[in-house]
């Protein structure tokens, strides 16, 4: 069940740029509300309510110190939704860069107007030839 | 590239993922990139180091395609396949996806529109999984690993979620 619930929950409370700066802070270490509230033009309120969805999400989660109140980044649930989304990113990324060289490659050598028309025998072959090269070289251009 | 910066992914709902992109490319050209065996070899060659030797399309409503990919370095191979839904040339394709050793039950559903305008061309492709469980399912066990997180590139993640619009 709660895989799901908690990712909606995850980016629900990732949605507000108050939170995701708190989140950063955290990302620190451990920090009092009160040093949170401080670069934000706030009360005190206000960024304990924030605290309570980033707490409901599971994102953060109290320290034992009663009288300092510090809040701890709880790194799972954030890591799970980025990790998630960084995969596909990074996956499509590289996918796209190399349908934009392509898309490139189509427009000088107007490989769509010929795709067209019959492609006769020799032009099949050049078309092969590169096909067996561009991956090669497409790698290399994605790989750092 | 230029238009990386146009790459958006977000989630959407409970069970969709959204990409969009632009490309610098009429529709026509974008359709066939998406849709001619020897042109998706061109550029659909999956993770780093793998390459795609089997790519195989009947574009049609009601058609199947084939995808199988291979690693370089052990031979490892990957498949998966589907049928399509709907082929509207050039602007709009909707087709199923099952990986052969699916670590998800069911099939997701894609959508690929295409938008030109003034010679770009706008893709926006939806992936919607058949299931709450399903989404639950592929979040648990992601298809790639070695992309644990660590708290360094977390930090450096959050202000950019700002401006990727996580949340739709």
């Amino acid at each position: 069940m709660a895989a799901a619930n908690h990712l909606d929950a995850t980016f629900a409370a990732l949605a507000d740029p108050t939170r995701r700066a708190i989140l950063a802070r955290l990302a620190k270490g451990e920090t009092s509300v009160m040093d949170l509230a401080e670069p934000f033009a706030m009360s005190q309120p206000a960024i304990s309510k924030h605290l309570k969805v980033l707490e409901r999400a599971g994102l953060i989660s109290r320290g034992r110190d009663a009288q300092r109140r510090p809040r701890r980044l709880e790194a799972r649930p954030l890591r799970n939704a980025t990790e998630w989304l960084e995969m596909y990113r990074q996956f499509w990324e590289a996918q796209f860069h190399r349908l934009d060289a392509l898309l490139q490659d189509m427009q000088t050598e107007g490989i769509g107007k010929r795709a067209k028309r019959a492609s006769n025998a020799s032009q099949k072959a050049r078309r092969i030839a590169r096909l067996a090269q561009i991956p090669h070289r497409a790698k290399n251009a994605c790989s750092e | 590239m230029k238009n990386s910066g146009t790459f958006k992914i977000t989630a959407h709902g409970d069970r969709e993922i959204v990409i969009t992109r632009i490309f610098d490319a009429p529709r026509q050209m974008v359709f066939d990139a998406y849709t001619k065996p020897e042109l998706i070899k061109r550029w659909l060659l999956g993770p780093d180091g793998w390459s795609m030797p089997v790519c195989e399309i009947d574009l049609r409503a009601g058609g199947k395609y084939r995808y199988v990919w291979r690693s370089d370095s052990d031979g490892r191979e990957m498949g998966m396949g589907g049928v399509y839904r709907e082929v509207v040339a050039p602007e709009r394709i909707v087709v199923t996806e099952v990986f052969d050793e699916a670590w998800y039950p069911g099939e997701a559903v894609d959508t690929i529109a295409l938008v030109e305008q003034e010679g770009k061309t706008t893709l926006t492709q939806t992936i919607l999984y058949n299931s709450r469980e399903t989404r639950d399912a592929v979040l648990k066990s992601p298809m790639q690993t070695g992309l644990a997180a660590s708290y360094d590139r977390l930090e450096r993640f959050l202000p950019l979620q700002g401006r990727e619009a996580l949340s739709a």
